[in-house]
């Protein structure tokens, strides 16, 4: 029978593996299915953080072990993971997963087993309330949106904007959702509210009916994938006005696939690739030479990266790797890293300023900073 | 009475729970194991009911997971929004819980009527069509009611579902869907499946037949759906797509076309399989230091379906049962 | 109605039914003669896509960007690899199970969709992010009335329409045509009468893996973004469209393929949060009014 015989595989494997001189850190994301691309960034953002502190000592005298699992952006799958990593692997910490239903299907899991875990980039509220055990490095729904909208008010001078997200994608529909919220309150107006289906790669439909809305700005709360090919439709289609989005904007692809139609684009994001802070410095300097890319890393490669550094700084502030002493220490945290100085508030959510980022030339200039 | 008699099928499925029972409590399977455990028989639900549809009424459904969907969903409102228990209110949450699974699976049944109907027109790959579709309409909707959380899920639901529900719901499912395959409405349905006219004209009343099949077959899998969304604590609009759906399909067709068993395997098997290769991959990586991750996994799962079909043509198990799957006379195995 | 049904938003409809029309055409051939629902289609044109790519980054520095000469290889390049890929699947996954159910090649079809994705998204020079797809020919905005009109729609429809009919013919007309159709009605009786069965079927692949790699080409010059899965979508949609115009049915692919166009673009316009439950309940509907695929026909039945 086969399971016994996979049965077998896993107790020889448990028997292994024990005993090691390590500290062993749990690694969630999606690096197979369509969401890929996002969870590759991310792991590598976790390894190039994992590999400098192992340069520098390890933690608490250990070298830092690791172990990453693929959840393939799905919630059963997500589940199945964090039981591994928490009960086969024996992990101190988790840092993981990218996409919130994902998450929010392993913070249960990891909460019950007393493991604190962070997760670099899932944005739902919800998230963080399920325990104090569970973290983020990334901004919330609300805040994105809020932000974009006082954005688009007081410095565009946009008195009427219309939305466009995925209404498959709880991400860029709470972006909208709360832009929407966000605008009317400071006395604008939306105009068109379009969802597109997940997957599509035609907007014009919706952009369509936006354009005959003539709104002054466009809310586009997709990712850089999606968010290349709408502005390049919206241009086709005559719209000249401004496009902002959130931090799923953020990728050195974006002005690849959308040319010169991504000019005149705003987008919030955790950090510019051109400040001069030395985090920032560093990071995309280190990133590029270890993955031997050109481009610069985008925002989840950066909130990988910072989500591991802020979990390995707490363990070494714990000073021990134990699950209640490293989640005090991580609220405690006061850490500067490459999207800012981090600190948490008490539902464990980072307090952070937004950069504006705008494009111009095809490249991320910084605009301001706008605090929530 | 003949058909409620499962003496051999209960003596085998209480010495599997026993077995696993003893080897958690001991500790010897661990909370990850059991994990796959639980997750193998909420598909051994989906797949043993898909094959009641496909395998032995010879329909062909590619929406399987829209009724998964639909029970999750109820009796997830049901437990999480409407009476709001958790597994901690003892008994009378675990009643509101029973109750709720049963009814998901009733209104998935429900919504297994209203897809049956159409099949009473279409055939093969145009029901498959309408079978899609309606997966995705279900995807649409429940993306668009703010009250179960639209592309954000329903979140929060509690964990009730453990080992025991589990097993105990896989083995009803058995128990029902082998019993309704030997009675004579198992050979109505069979007939559609191996000749549909010659089966009117025989006095098969088909039309009864395949809305009963798809009525049966939805009723399983919204109890699985219910399962799995109190299993996983939350229900998602994309958990249910399409792609769901031929995960299910795989394991009913590389178990075997028709054989029960052969689902039964097949889940416990495509389950282990796609676990076991994170270990595989993992191994790999570190006795050769390659730069392989877990993005080569499913690389290779890919492979060893194709290889499995390529060397078990008709799945592992063909159209044969398992002999305590059987009912009566043992040498009847095997000719259906 | 006047911001639902208009000009521009009919020109949006036949944007997105023309890239569902290539698909679908080789689509619906393969599935027509082999009757195999083949989900490995929509890989084939991802694969397409990809070869362009590399065609173009590899011969640009020879041929001037936007030249029709090199237009014309990077078409080349991606129909050798959908046609070459469908052509080595076809050997290896799917005629060993020729004369079983055809259930088992279905999931054989599943496991080398799932092989070409994987894989491709594994491999460290491929990798799973999206890439931008090059300028092959330059893109110009032809504006009618109130509405504008891309030159790729031109080309996109261009084509579907030449594709449409040259494959009619090929089916209607040529030897291999005949015997293509003698495969699709008995295959034992078409091997009794000397047909060569399997290099039928293997030219059927060839020419639909063929198609749908210059599909792959034609979206990547019209939505300029390519990536390991792109094909699960518009493979989806191509089967959808292939049943819808009647199973095997050339021009019913193509029919099959606007409507679903229109009905998405429409129902997206009408009410875009709704918009994909609506394309599909239109698409069941017509189902369930012809059962058998709109240019389909009633076949008796066999007792």
């Amino acid at each position: 029978m086969r399971p016994y015989a996979f049965v077998a595989a896993l107790l020889v494997f448990v028997a292994l593996s024990a005993g090691a001189q390590e500290i062993k850190i749990g690694g969630i994301g999606p690096v197979t299915g369509e969401a890929a691309t996002f969870g590759v960034s991310t792991k590598n953002g976790m390894t190039l953080a994992v590999e400098e502190w192992n340069a520098k000592g390890g933690v608490l005298g250990k070298k830092i072990k690791l172990v990453f699992a693929d959840d393939k952006g799905d919630p059963a799958e997500g589940a199945t993971v964090y039981t591994k990593l928490i009960q086969q692997d024996k992990v101190v910490a988790l840092v993981g997963t990218v996409m919130s239903k994902v998450t929010l299907a392993g913070a249960p899991i990891a909460q019950a087993a007393k493991v604190p875990m962070i997760s670099p980039t899932s944005t739902n509220e919800k998230v963080t309330q399920v325990g104090d055990y569970i973290f983020r490095a990334c901004f919330i729904d609300p805040f994105q949106g809020t932000v974009g909208a006082k954005f688009a008010y007081n410095d565009l001078k946009a008195r009427t904007a219309a939305c466009i997200f995925d209404v498959g994608n709880d991400y860029t529909k709470g972006l909208s959702e709360n832009f929407q919220k966000a605008f009317l309150a400071l006395g604008g107006k939306v105009v068109a509210y379009e969802a597109h289906p997940t997957g599509t790669t035609d907007f014009k439909a919706q952009l369509t009916k936006i354009i005959q809305a003539k709104p002054d700005v466009i809310y586009c709360s997709d990712y850089y994938n999606d968010d290349a090919l709408i502005a390049t439709q919206a241009r086709e289609l005559g719209y000249t006005g401004p496009f902002v989005g959130g931090d799923g904007w953020d990728s050195a692809d974006l002005v690849k696939i959308g040319g010169a139609a991504v000019e005149n684009c705003f987008f919030t994001n955790h950090y510019a690739p051109d400040a001069t802070t030395p985090a920032v410095l560093t990071f995309v300097k280190n990133y590029k030479a270890r993955f031997k890319t050109s481009d610069a890393p985008d925002a989840l490669a950066a909130l990988g990266y910072d989500a591991m550094y802020i979990m390995l700084d707490a363990i070494k502030r714990a000073g021990k790797a134990d699950g209640v002493k490293i989640k005090e220490a991580l609220a405690k945290t006061d850490l500067a890293v490459v999207s800012g100085q981090v600190k948490f508030d008490a539902n464990r959510n980072p307090i952070k300023a937004a950069a504006i980022i705008e494009i111009k030339g095809g490249k991320q200039v910084y605009r301001t900073t706008v605090n929530p | 009475m003949k058909h409620f008699r499962t003496p051999k099928l209960s003596l085998y499925a209480l010495a599997f729970y026993a077995l696993i029972m003893a080897l958690s409590l001991t500790g010897l399977i661990n909370g990850y194991i059991q994990h796959i455990i639980n997750q193998s028989l909420i598909y051994v639900i989906l797949a043993v009911s898909l094959n009641l549809i496909n395998g032995i009424t010879g329909q062909f459904s590619l929406g399987h997971m829209g009724f998964a969907a639909v029970g999750a969903y109820v009796s997830g409102a049901i437990t999480t929004l409407v009476f709001k228990v958790s597994p901690e209110a003892g008994f009378a949450g675990y009643a509101v819980f029973v109750g709720g699974i049963v009814a998901g699976g009733l209104a998935a049944a429900l919504v297994g009527v209203l897809i049956g109907f159409p099949s009473l027109r279409l055939k093969g790959d145009y029901l498959a069509i309408v079978t899609l579709g309606f997966g995705e309409i279900i995807k649409t909707v429940l993306n668009n009611i703010p009250a179960v959380g639209g592309p954000r899920g329903l979140l929060g639901i509690p964990k009730f579902s453990n080992f025991s529900f589990i097993f105990a719901a896989a083995f009803l499912t058995l128990v029902v869907i082998r019993n309704l395959v030997e009675s004579s409405h198992g050979r109505a349905l069979v007939s559609i499946r191996e000749n549909e006219l010659a089966a009117e004209l025989a006095g098969v009343d088909t039309t009864r037949y395949k809305v009963l099949a798809f009525a049966v077959g939805a009723f399983f899998a919204g109890i699985a759906g219910g399962l799995f969304g109190h299993l996983l604590q939350i229900a998602h609009p994309t958990q249910y797509g399409f792609m769901g759906s031929v995960l299910v399909l795989i394991m009913v067709y590389t178990g075997g076309v028709g054989s029960l068993t052969g689902s039964v395997i097949a889940a416990f098997a495509l389950t282990f399989m796609s676990e076991g290769l994170r270990i595989v991959i993992d191994s790999l990586a570190e006795a050769t230091s390659l730069p392989i991750g877990g993005e080569w996994r499913m690389v290779i799962y890919a492979l060893l379906l194709v290889f499995i079909m390529l060397f078990r043509t008709e799945g592992l198990m063909g159209t044969k049962e398992a002999r305590f799957l059987v009912i009566g006379d043992p040498a009847k195995e095997g000719t259906r | 109605m006047g911001s639902i049904v208009n000009t521009q938003q009919i020109i949006n409809g036949l944007q997105v039914g023309s890239i569902y029309a290539l698909i679908a055409l080789g689509y619906t051939m393969v599935y027509g003669i082999v009757r195999l629902i083949n989900f490995a289609h929509g890989d084939f044109f991802m694969l397409g896509a990809y070869a362009a790519y590399a065609a173009f980054y590899l011969f640009n520095t020879w041929f001037a960007k936007g030249s029709g000469i090199l237009a014309f290889i990077v078409l080349l390049a991606s129909m050798a690899a959908g046609g070459g890929v469908a052509l080595l699947s076809n050997r290896f996954a799917y005629k060993p199970l020729r004369y079983k159910p055809k259930l088992s090649s279905l999931i054989t079809a599943i496991g080398v969709s799932m092989f070409l994705e994987y894989f491709f998204s594994a491999l460290p020079a491929i990798g799973p992010s999206f890439r931008a797809f090059p300028t092959v020919l330059p893109k110009r905005q032809i504006p009618i009335g109130q509405a504008t009109i891309s030159n790729y729609v031109v080309i996109d429809l261009a084509v579907a329409a030449i594709l449409m009919i040259g494959l009619t013919l090929l089916v209607k007309k040529s030897s291999l045509g005949k015997a293509m159709r003698a495969v699709s009605q008995d295959k034992d009786a078409a091997r009794l009468m000397g047909i060569d069965v399997e290099k039928v079927i293997g030219w059927t692949f060839l020419i639909g893996g063929a198609f749908a790699g210059a599909a792959g080409l034609l979206s990547g010059m019209t939505y300029p973004r390519i990536f390991p899965y792109m094909g699960i979508q518009p493979g989806l949609k191509a089967f959808i469209a292939a049943v819808l115009g009647g199973i095997g049915n050339i021009p019913g692919a193509v029919l099959g393929a606007y409507i679903m166009g229109l009905a998405e673009t429409f129902a997206s316009a009408y009410n875009s949060l709704l918009g994909e439950g609506i394309a599909f309940a239109i698409l069941i509907v017509v189902l369930l009014v012809r059962p058998r695929g709109i240019l389909g026909e009633k076949i008796a039945d066999k007792i």
